[in-house]
């Protein structure tokens, strides 16, 4: 299958960068854990290793949060739903090489179920909608993955385009359900009162709404993270890759190509409907100019500024969305320029940087680290190998 | 009055002595107190205002005007020493007209710059991602750009939310007894945004002539192609045709009509009519086939404020002298004459709102002073405890050229079935330096 393409088993690097597609996808073949080889103060199962991972990052996360002010937090928040949108076209992407530009689509069908589930005058609890959004998109996505997994390359991010375009019209369409142009208005749910003890018990600050909202996405977040984690590295990464990059060799295996591409879609849908959850309750409206196509593209270069499937690299691709602009604007401002010429900047900067990273690192950040420390790891086994073949000899 | 004259001599004197921060300090004059750090965004020396436009993306065209008219009369304000010897600094941040932008540049501009309040900011489905945030948060929301009901009618639910502009209801209930008065057999048509802006016009100028109407056909922002509505209309037999729409698709649908050989009577209201911003997008669309604004000679629009064609208007040569003195690159537009007047009432409320203003007395500073308010605008406004309605009543005028004429003057009116009156009132004309004076209302 597709490990025995990857550099660090071919042992031959060289050859193996040529191949685009494993390049490209470097960071989402690597293991997650430490090679075999090295010593490993990690247990051996992958879930009980992600389990552990989970539980530094659910700790880190508390970290983060309580250090950084309220401003820096809505930020984070906003990251959460980038993030799980992002992590979940990763696998789509990156381990089942099908391109989506419908992401932002499935992610307003998750918005606009939690709109209006949150409009209710006796809403559910909080998890309960969430799922439902979850459910709905995952639904949408289930249609649209039997669809997909007939096509390919260009004629998938065709139809998935459609989709982007088509679904928030809908709601323009249905004006009377879904508020038409202006959206839906959503109540952000309050903090239950155990938060506030527990936001006083950890830091002593005081627990606002803000924070509230940026602990719900986090927890989302490290959840999203936690499953696709466990699937990429479980039987079910492994076929998706072999999907991807043999699809002949993978169909005399006996895997049946169209029923994993659909799975891949329905997981990724998924995830863009918590994101879409999260960006409801996050920004508190849902209306169709928050899904244009603008949002489907940006999931699709975070992720490919990160590394094409890795998740640290959809998290840190997101974290670029979010953290770039007003840092470029601010940066801007310092500099002289208008408010307005600064607004402007941020755009630009933007596309910048994505040229340079496509040009210089085109395995995305995680991918191209990740490939050059497998890379190295692979010289140093050889150069082993022909020092124990000479001594030998 | 005199602690203003007072805090501008005081701050002139400091400004001489080449000292900065000893303005604050001896500042007070009149009143005798102190300037203090009273509030979130208010220190001794200065009081931070914060907005949100759509500086780049479609809607950035006109609009991206606003807060540099504001910036300017704000920054000729401070070179006369602010409001209570206090600098004004007014922090814009771009959201593309996207509200999840618009809610990403709010956070950031609540809970990092710290305003004091929000001031202008712009568009229906952009400001309504924020109004619970601000309102949650205790933040004055004043003076929201945009005609919706929502910031104004219901005070209990957005106690903290102010709108500024003629309401889009009354505004379509003036246009309709216009007509209802001047073209009795005209048969209407209706070209209308499909959102509240085209909603509330509707529901105003049903009020008047339900009857005349034969077609009401709405668009989509965002989908350029108006050829159905527009042959809709024509099919329907309208011969007079009300566009309660935004400058893109007045030109869009004045290019689409000159397609289909249509030619009514055109009335769009005041957001849709910029000749100077709707001809250079006809220039565009059309790629330099229509080159001005000549389609829109004598369509019939709605105003309630000077527009820059009226240069003897003494509120339109005080704009023009700030520009000149305070203003950027560029001429002085209709939207920067919009900013500047928003920035008037806002320098208004926050010297009503006393030398120590904090969020609550501000808002209590609008809703006793506001109603009295003279200014650029031409009818009075409607603030009170039970309304936050901004100003009241609207001419109608004829475009010609780049400017348009008066064919009827100011009449009043608000929401719901409220009749509509003539009004008597002159307007105002501008204080020195167009610097309003307004004496505190808030203890």
């Amino acid at each position: 299958m597709s490990d025995l393409q990857s550099p660090a088993s071919t042992g031959t690097a060289g050859k193996a960068s040529d191949d685009a597609p494993v390049k490209a996808t470097a960071g989402g073949d690597a293991p997650s854990g430490p090679a075999k080889t090295g010593r490993s103060f990690l247990p051996e199962s992958t879930l009980l290793r992600h389990l552990l991972v989970l539980a530094a990052c659910a700790v880190l996360a508390v970290a983060v949060l309580e250090l950084t002010s309220p401003f820096q937090n809505s930020q984070l928040a906003q990251l959460t739903y980038y993030a799980i949108a992002a992590g979940g076209l990763t696998v789509l992407t990156g381990m089942n090489g099908q391109i989506s530009l419908g992401h932002g689509a499935l992610m307003a069908a998750g918005a606009y179920t939690t709109a209006l589930l949150l409009d209710a005058d006796e809403p559910l609890p909080l998890p309960v909608i969430l799922l439902a959004a979850v459910v709905v998109a995952t639904a949408i996505g289930a249609l649209v993955g039997v669809a997909a997994a007939r096509l390919h390359g260009p004629y998938l991010a065709g139809a998935t385009l459609a989709l982007a375009v088509g679904l928030p019209g809908l709601a323009i369409y249905f004006h009377d359900i879904f508020g038409g142009e202006q959206g839906m208005r959503v109540r952000a749910p309050q903090a239950p009162e155990w938060f506030e003890g527990f936001i006083d018990a950890v830091s002593g600050n005081s627990a606002s709404s803000t924070k509230w909202l940026a602990y719900v996405g986090t927890i989302c977040l490290l959840i999203t993270y936690f499953f696709l984690a466990n699937l990429i590295r479980s039987r079910v990464g492994r076929t998706w890759r072999a999907v991807r990059d043999q699809e002949v060799a993978a169909e005399l295996a006996g895997i049946n190509l169209g029923a994993w591409r659909v799975l891949a879609f329905v997981v990724s849908a998924a995830a863009a409907g918590l994101a879409g959850g999260v960006l409801a309750i996050v920004v508190r409206l849902a209306a169709p100019s928050g899904f244009t196509i603008v949002l489907s593209l940006a999931l699709l270069t975070a992720i490919v500024i990160g590394g094409l499937g890795s998740l640290v690299g959809a998290l840190i691709g997101s974290a670029l969305l979010v953290f770039l602009p007003p840092f470029v604007t601010n940066l801007g401002g310092d500099f002289g320029l208008n408010q307005t010429e600064a607004a402007q900047l941020a755009p630009f900067v933007y596309g910048v940087v994505l040229i340079v990273v496509m040009i210089f690192v085109p395995a995305g950040f995680v991918g191209t680290i990740r490939l050059r420390w497998m890379t190295r790891k692979a010289k140093r086994a050889m150069a082993q190998a022909q020092a124990a073949g000479a001594s030998r000899g | 009055m005199t602690a203003l004259a007072a805090a501008t001599v005081a701050s002139t004197v400091a400004a001489c002595g080449g000292s900065d921060d000893s303005g604050g300090g001896t500042g007070a004059g009149g009143g005798g107190g102190e300037n203090e750090a009273s509030d979130t965004g208010v220190t001794e020396t200065s009081i931070t205002l914060g907005s949100h436009y759509p500086l780049t993306g479609v809607a950035a065209p006109g609009y991206s005007e606003i807060p540099t008219g504001v910036q300017a009369y704000f920054e000729c304000l401070n070179q006369e020493g602010g409001v209570y010897d206090r600098e004004i600094e007014f922090i814009y941040r771009d959201d593309a007209y996207n509200p999840t932008q618009t809610s990403q540049v709010t956070n950031e501009l609540v809970l990092e710059d710290e305003i004091f309040a929000m001031m202008s900011g712009l568009g229906t489905p952009t400001h309504s991602a924020v109004v619970d945030f601000l309102n949650d948060e205790g933040v004055p929301d004043l003076f929201v750009s945009s005609g919706s009901l929502m910031w104004g009618d219901d005070p209990e639910t957005y106690p903290m939310s102010f709108g500024w502009q003629t309401d889009y209801m009354s505004e379509g209930k003036i246009i309709g007894e216009y007509i209802a008065e001047n073209f009795p057999d005209a048969q209407v048509g209706l070209f209308l945004q499909d959102d509240d802006f085209g909603e509330d016009g509707e529901a105003g100028i049903r009020q008047y002539i339900d009857d005349q109407i034969v077609a009401a056909e709405r668009y989509t922002p965002g989908n350029t192609n108006v050829g159905p509505q527009i042959a809709a209309l024509q099919a329907a037999g309208a011969d007079f045709v009300v566009g309660f729409n935004v400058p893109s698709y007045t030109a869009l649908s004045q290019l689409t009509a000159l397609q289909l050989g249509y030619d009514p009577q055109w009335f769009y209201s005041n957001v849709g009519s910029d000749p100077t911003l709707v001809g250079g997008l006809l220039n565009r669309f059309s790629e330099g086939a229509v080159s001005d604004a000549s389609l829109l000679d004598g369509a019939l629009t709605t105003g309630y404020l000077p527009t820059v064609d009226m240069t003897d208007n003494p509120w339109i040569t005080e704009f023009q002298r700030i520009w000149d003195e305070c203003g950027g690159e560029g001429e002085l537009t209709n939207y920067r004459v919009y900013g500047m007047a928003q920035a008037y009432t806002m320098t208004q409320a926050l010297q009503a709102a006393g030398q120590n203003p904090t969020r609550e007395g501000l808002v209590e500073a609008v809703e006793t002073a506001g109603a009295d308010w003279e200014g650029p605008v031409f009818a009075p406004f409607r603030y009170s405890e039970d309304s936050h309605m901004g100003t009241s009543g609207m001419t109608i005028e004829r475009i010609v050229g780049n400017g348009s004429e008066e064919v009827q003057p100011v009449r009043i009116t608000d929401i719901g079935d409220a009749p509509i009156e003539e009004f008597d009132g002159e307007q105002a004309t501008p204080p020195a330096n167009a610097i309003p004076d307004e004496e505190s209302v808030v203890d």
